[in-house]
């Protein structure tokens, strides 16, 4: 196992390291402190733990179309657009995560242990975002595959606008955004949240429980209703 | 981008560690603001005169050289020994009675027209220097300054130019500070109104239009949250602002909340930050309550 001294190495060459490793590698990332781009870009079939906080971007870019990737352990915060874009593997956050967590990403797993702030889940793409605590407000904000479940509450204008993503909320809502509706659970969405919890690790989510959240489809096409405000 | 940074000290022995964790802080987001930094910190008057007494420190700065000591002579011939000058960072921190303020500004207009007023204050001195943030800390020592209550800024500029005055934090009124993360669009129309009601600015920047805003909500006598929401209906835009007075921080978001904010709350002190990473390293950062402000909520601590 290589361990990398972020202080020491630079955001650069640490990627660089990692870039360099086979299938199957480990790697340990050891003070972090907070620093931006951690991990990102990398493809291989590989498993990092990051000791400490990490900044934003953490572990974005990363993973292939075929859904395999890096497994990233962050233990501690990280900041905004955890693994955005991603494309395969996973992410995991021991800690909570700052604004737009998995955000546009395509593949891969994305779990926050804590909480994620604002716009959680924007724009996803396809891959799974699980976050164990509450959600900040405009979450799943144009969603457009996915799954975003979310153990806690959920800030106000939840889904807004959300194309085909399916967001699951295992608390309250604060509110619903533009098109979101409430949608009935049915059997086939008990196994897809408990598929999640599992894989998470979230023993406080009741898959039976949760609320579903989904686009009404209102803002697909253009209604000649709506033709006087243009 | 842009760096905002308040901390507030609650726990009066990390007073005088007060320097330190602000340039860590400051250190942590150099990046996010590289072209320039202000640094405005609070601290009881070491003379120990009582407030309604107490002399208004004047903080002085420029963009171009100035003589310091020649500055310093002629004014001392006119205000005497209540003059009290020392050098703050590149500029100067003159002590003079509440009373002489209009005087002083008045002969510092007549013949220092380079030299500007960065800010007044009981308890408050004002730094603002251009180029990297760190390093204007290293040079001018900031690690050693005691205090309670300190903001700070670095600074990437969109709006206006890269010069000392445009720089934050923004001093609309005595011991009152101003820093922006983010950008206004209606500032320019905001100012008309604001300079049609008798309102002088100092810069074209749109920021201090926000901060000269807020001093004249509280003028008209609104405590400070009420002021912060009226800056929030009339100013369109992004932004995170940390504002202080004397005794108060406080912090605000636009209803997007698109500029960053992290704020880490211990008994020993309140430290607000762009990013989580210059919280990271204060003391007892571990047991902090750590969270993000939520969009048009203003959070406002006291001494």
């Amino acid at each position: 196992m290589e361990s990398l001294n972020c202080e020491d190495l630079g955001t650069r060459l640490v990627n660089q390291r990692l870039r360099a490793l086979p299938d199957g590698g480990h790697a340990r990332l050891v003070q972090p402190r907070g620093r931006h781009n951690l991990a990102v870009g990398l493809s291989s079939r590989i498993s990092i733990e990051i000791e400490g906080n990490a900044g934003y971007f953490v572990g974005g870019l990363g993973g292939n179309r075929d859904g395999t990737g890096p497994d990233i352990i962050v233990d501690g915060f990280v900041g905004w657009s955890v693994g955005e874009n991603l494309m395969g593997g996973s992410v995991r956050v021991r800690g909570s995560a700052s604004q737009s967590a998995g955000a546009s990403a395509r593949g891969g797993t994305i779990v926050i242990e804590g909480d994620a702030s604002l716009r959680a889940g924007i724009s996803l793409k396809g891959a799974s975002l699980a976050i164990g605590g509450d959600a900040g407000a405009m979450s799943g904000f144009m969603a457009q595959s996915g799954i975003i479940l979310i153990g806690g509450n959920a800030g106000h204008g939840l889904g807004d606008s959300l194309y085909e993503a399916i967001i699951y909320v295992a608390g309250s809502i604060d509110s619903l955004g533009s098109d979101a509706v409430i949608t009935e659970m049915s059997d086939e969405d008990i196994l897809t949240v408990k598929e999640l919890v599992s894989e998470a690790g979230f023993d406080h989510i009741d898959p039976t429980g949760v609320t579903k959240v989904t686009s009404a489809r209102r803002l697909y096409h253009f209604s000649t209703h709506n033709h006087g405000a243009y | 981008m842009c760096g905002v940074i308040g901390l507030l000290i609650r726990d009066q022995a990390l007073q005088p560690q007060l320097g330190s964790m602000l340039v860590t802080m400051i250190e942590a987001l150099d990046e996010r603001g590289p072209d320039s930094s202000g640094i405005a910190v609070y601290a009881d008057d070491r003379s120990g005169d009582p407030p309604e007494t107490g002399r208004v420190k004047v903080s002085l700065g420029s963009d171009a050289p100035v003589d310091w000591n020649r500055l310093t002579a002629s004014l001392e011939g006119r205000f005497g020994p209540t003059l009290r000058p020392h050098a703050f960072g590149d500029g100067l921190v003159l002590e003079v009675p509440p009373k002489e303020e209009d005087a002083l500004n008045a002969v510092l207009a007549e013949g220092w027209s380079d030299v500007r007023v960065l800010g007044t204050g009981l308890n408050l001195r004002v730094l603002k220097d251009t180029g990297r943030p760190s390093e204007t800390c290293a040079r001018f020592g900031v690690a050693g300054w005691t205090g309670y209550l300190a903001v700070a800024h670095t600074r990437m500029a969109t709006e206006s130019a890269v010069t000392v005055l445009h720089s934050h934090p923004f001093v609309p009124t005595r011991d009152l500070c101003v820093v922006h993360n983010g950008s206004f669009s209606n500032y320019a129309t905001v100012r008309r109104h604001l300079i049609a009601a008798g309102v002088r600015f100092d810069s074209d920047n749109d920021s201090e239009v926000a901060a000269r805003y807020l001093a004249q909500r509280l003028e008209q006598g609104d405590d400070l949250e009420e002021a912060t929401r009226w800056v929030m209906k009339e100013m369109d835009g992004f932004f995170t602002l940390v504002i202080s007075t004397a005794s108060e921080l406080s912090v605000v978001r636009d209803a997007f909340a698109c500029k960053p904010a992290v704020v880490a709350e211990t008994e020993g002190y309140i430290a607000v930050a762009s990013e989580y990473r210059a919280l990271a390293e204060l003391p007892g950062i571990s047991t902090a309550t750590v969270f993000e402000p939520r969009p048009e909520e203003v959070y406002t601590w006291s001494r």
